[in-house]
């Protein structure tokens, strides 16, 4: 539905597409680490670690775009909730950005140890992770919110990965305290993971806000809500 | 309570009724069918596009509507549960009830003073502290007191627009209404006036019922406490204003506040 205005439609359409391009090259990165910690790359962690600077580059520039359009165009309605929650999911991506360096600083402090098993069920719950991500920006493309809803389920199988691999890296360590220092590392790389799906979770409930009008936060998912 | 009783108060607990009214201007139907409910002591915001009926719904309230030839009305208007159509109501009691500010503000080419004491005057207050006393207060509520309080002497046409305006709000007040209707009362103020007007109607907000026609959206977001929209001649929707500028529940509402065709 155009506005009266089309410079206004055009400046929407701009915003969508920066945060998507934004939210592509944390799709990347995001890869790119779990990658150098499932190949030991430790180049390749250096590598992405180096690229985050662009994201947060890329970050700021939409925020001042979103704050101009705010103080220029004065949006209402729909367009208000369009420009709120692109302020918050380039928020929520550029703290993936942070999870993902995180994940590649770890990878490289344990780079010099041997291996401790195939890390478990981490490139699992990765993946997962990954499909939520894809997901919740599909969703806030097409404006698809059953697609949304669908993320927010997602993180049910991240939480549960997470304390399954929990219990089993706290077994490691009794067994052998030997494994403590890796153990710890790969811990916080889980646990970074899971804090992407979180973010994941988050702008999937924002995509429903942006859509319905409806603030679906610290609400249940599978109550329907 | 007796479920009469009930109705009673419920009528009492709103401040305008409008209940299916329609409105001819001759042959052509200005307004259709139109029921809405005026909260008491809020402000509510009449928003829409031009020509759809606004300003006529406005001064069906108060009957200004009449003095234009060839015009018609079906339907009730209830003020505070008195039919304002019924035969017998008198026109000076109502005008009194529910005062008006206009677009164009419309001193009378007398004193400050002579402006804000018309009413009381005419309604046949002579007692000069007694004047004295409304004009300070309706002056000091409209917020122009600082402004004119050692010249209410001079004359009101050397006033600024936007300092008229406010002698206009004044003389309202002097009446002591219970509504105060304005129809896009800073359409042709700079943002400063524009500022002062909308605060003071916020500070009105609490003992008058303010009914405000603007085409001025972000106006009608920062001032109001209900909005009603409305589409030629039909009300749309009416709901907290909050909600009508984030989320609207009608199609029509959300592409007229965002600018968009539909
Ligand atoms: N005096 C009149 N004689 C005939 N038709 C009139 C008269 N005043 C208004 N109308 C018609 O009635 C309809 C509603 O007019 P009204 O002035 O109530 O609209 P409005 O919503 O206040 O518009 P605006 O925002 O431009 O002030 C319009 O179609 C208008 O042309
Ligand atoms: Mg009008």
């Amino acid at each position: 539905m155009p506005h009266y205005n089309k410079y206004f439609d055009q400046e929407l359409q701009d915003l969508k597409e920066l945060v998507l391009k934004l939210g592509g090259m944390v799709e990347e990165q995001v890869s790119n680490a779990i990658i150098s910690l499932t190949d030991r790359n430790v180049e390749l962690a250096r590598e992405t670690i180096k690229l985050d600077h662009l994201i947060n580059k890329l970050e700021v520039e939409i925020d001042e775009k979103c704050i101009d359009i705010l103080a220029l165009r004065q949006p209402m309605g729909p367009d208000l909730r369009f420009v709120t929650t692109a302020i918050k999911i380039i928020d929520n991506l550029e703290r993936m950005g942070d999870m993902a360096v995180n994940i590649c600083e770890r990878v490289i402090d344990i780079a010099a140890e041997p291996r401790l098993k195939a890390y478990l069920d981490i490139p699992r719950m990765a993946d997962i992770a990954k499909h939520m991500l894809k997901g919740c920006l599909d969703a806030f493309v097409t404006r698809n919110t059953d697609l949304a809803q669908k993320v927010r389920l997602e993180d049910d199988m991240v939480d549960a990965l997470m304390s399954q691999i929990f219990r089993e890296l706290l077994s490691f360590m009794v067994e052998d305290p030997h494994t403590i220092s890796r153990a710890t590392r790969i811990m916080f790389i889980a646990k970074y993971i899971e804090r992407i799906a979180d973010h994941a979770t988050n702008i999937a409930e924002m995509v429903i806000y942006m859509v319905e009008g409806r603030i679906v936060r610290h609400t249940d998912p599978e109550a329907g809500n | 309570m007796t479920a009469m009783e009930q109705v009673v108060n419920e009528i009492d607990a709103v401040a305008v009724i409008a209940r299916n009214v329609n409105f001819y201007y001759g042959e052509s139907q200005a307004l259709f069918d139109i029921s809405i409910n005026i909260n008491p002591k809020q402000i509510t915001a009449f928003i829409g596009p031009s020509g759809c009926g606004k300003s006529t719904l406005l001064r069906c309230f108060n009957r200004m509507n009449e003095v234009i030839l060839g015009t018609r009305i079906t339907g009730d208007i209830l003020i505070r549960g008195t039919d304002v159509y019924k035969e017998g109501t008198r026109l000076e009691t109502l005008r009194k009830r529910v005062g008006m500010v206009f677009q164009k503000s419309n001193p009378f080419p007398m004193t400050i003073y002579d402006n804000i004491a018309f009413g009381p005057r005419m309604r046949g207050l002579k007692d000069k502290a007694a004047l004295d006393e409304i004009v300070e207060r309706s002056l000091k509520q409209s917020d122009l007191w600082q402004e004119v309080k050692d010249r209410l002497n001079r004359s009101a046409m050397e006033l600024s627009g936007g300092q008229q305006q406010r002698l206009c709000i004044a003389r309202t007040l002097a009446n002591e209404p219970e509504i105060i209707l304005m129809d896009e009362p800073a359409s042709a103020l700079d943002p400063i006036s524009t500022s002062k007007i909308e605060e003071t109607i916020q500070e009105l907000r609490n003992y008058y019922t303010i009914v405000i026609v603007t085409h001025n959206l972000q106006q009608a977001a920062r001032c109001s406490d209900y909005t009603a929209f409305f589409y030629l001649g039909r009300l749309v929707e009416m709901d907290t204003t909050a909600k009508i500028f984030q989320n609207p529940s009608q199609k029509r509402t959300e592409d007229y506040i965002s600018g968009k065709f539909g």
